[in-house]
C-alpha cells in the first residue's frame, strides 16, 4: 500500500488547525491509534508554527508546504518553508533553546517532534528556507492491509 | 476552523479559575495569554486554578502560555495548579519538565481546596 499528498497554504497561523487536521484526515487510512494520531498532529502543529513564527518572522505572504507518503505502515512527512532558515540548527534543537523569548515560546518544539517521530532531520539554509523531515512507523493493526 | 479555543474566567475568592475547551495551538494563544493577563492584574487574584479537563489538543505553544503565567502568578506570591489533565496533555508536560515546576492536581475540587478555596 502506498500513497502520497501534497498541499502548500498561507502561512497564516490560522492554517495551524488546518495543516494538523489536514495530515490526520490523510493518514486516517493507516489505521492509526488515538495516541498516534495525536503524535502527528502534534509535530505537524510544530513544524508549521516554527514556519510562521522563524521562517517568515509572522509574514503572511510565505508559503508553508507539507507533503505526506504512507507506504505499508511507514509515514513520511515533510513541512517546508522558503523562508529565513536557520543559522545554527544544533542550537535551534537544544531542548528550551528558543531565539523569540519575548513572544512566549518553550523551545520544546523539535524536541517534541523528535520525541514523537522515529526520525527527524532539519535541512536548513540561511535565507532559502527550512525543511523539517519525520518518519515514523506505526505500530499498530499490523494486520490491517496484510 | 470547527475546533478552536474556547475559555472562561471565574473568580472564587482569591483564586482565578480558569477553564479551557478545545484546541490550543500558536493561533490561540495570543489572545488567551492577554484576557489571562488582565484578570491576573484585576487586583483581586493572587492565585491561579487552570482546568484542562475539555483540552482536547495542545502543542509546545500552551506550555509558553502556562509558563508565561506560572512567572506572573509567582511574582504576586500566589500559587498555579493545573488540574484535570488528560494523557496527551501530560506527554507534553512530560516532555518538558513542566511537572516539576507547576503543581498539578486530579480534579478542579482539589485544586481548589489546595489554594484554600471553601467548596
Amino acid at each position: 500500500m502506498s500513497n502520497f499528498m501534497k498541499v502548500e497554504f498561507a502561512a497564516k497561523s490560522e492554517n495551524e488547525s488546518f495543516a494538523r487536521t489536514t495530515v490526520a484526515a490523510f493518514i486516517a487510512q493507516l489505521d492509526p491509534t488515538v495516541e498516534e494520531l495525536t503524535e502527528i498532529k502534534t509535530v505537524v502543529s510544530e513544524a508549521v508554527t516554527n514556519a510562521i513564527i522563524h521562517g517568515y518572522e509572522e509574514n503572511e505572504e510565505g508559503t508553508v508546504l507539507i507533503e505526506c507518503e504512507l507506504k505499508d505502515h511507514n509515514i513520511s512527512l515533510t513541512i517546508r518553508d522558503f523562508g529565513n532558515g536557520i543559522e545554527d540548527v544544533d542550537e535551534a534543537i537544544q531542548p528550551m533553546y528558543t531565539s523569540k523569548p519575548e513572544l512566549e515560546r518553550s523551545g520544546m518544539g523539535f524536541t517534541i517532534m523528535e520525541n514523537f517521530m522515529d526520525h527527524f532531520e532539519i535541512e536548513s539554509i540561511p535565507n532559502h528556507g527550512t525543511t523539517v523531515t519525520l518518519r515514523k512507523k506505526f505500530l499498530n493493526n499490523q494486520s490491517a492491509y496484510n | 476552523m470547527a475546533l478552536s479555543l474556547t475559555y472562561d474566567f471565574e473568580q472564587k475568592q482569591d483564586v482565578l479559575l480558569v477553564r479551557l475547551t478545545g484546541e490550543l495551538d500558536h493561533h490561540e494563544a495570543e489572545q488567551l495569554k492577554n484576557d489571562w493577563q488582565s484578570f491576573l492584574q484585576n487586583g483581586m487574584t493572587k492565585h491561579v486554578v487552570v482546568n484542562l479537563e475539555n483540552l482536547y489538543f495542545m502543542d509546545s505553544s500552551g506550555l509558553g502560555v502556562f509558563l508565561g503565567r506560572y512567572k506572573e502568578v509567582k511574582e504576586i506570591g500566589g500559587e498555579m495548579v493545573i488540574c484535570s489533565i488528560n494523557y496527551d496533555v501530560q506527554r507534553l508536560f512530560e516532555l518538558s519538565g513542566l511537572f516539576k515546576i507547576i503543581d498539578t492536581a486530579e480534579n478542579e475540587a482539589v485544586a481548589l481546596a489546595r489554594l484554600g478555596v471553601a467548596l
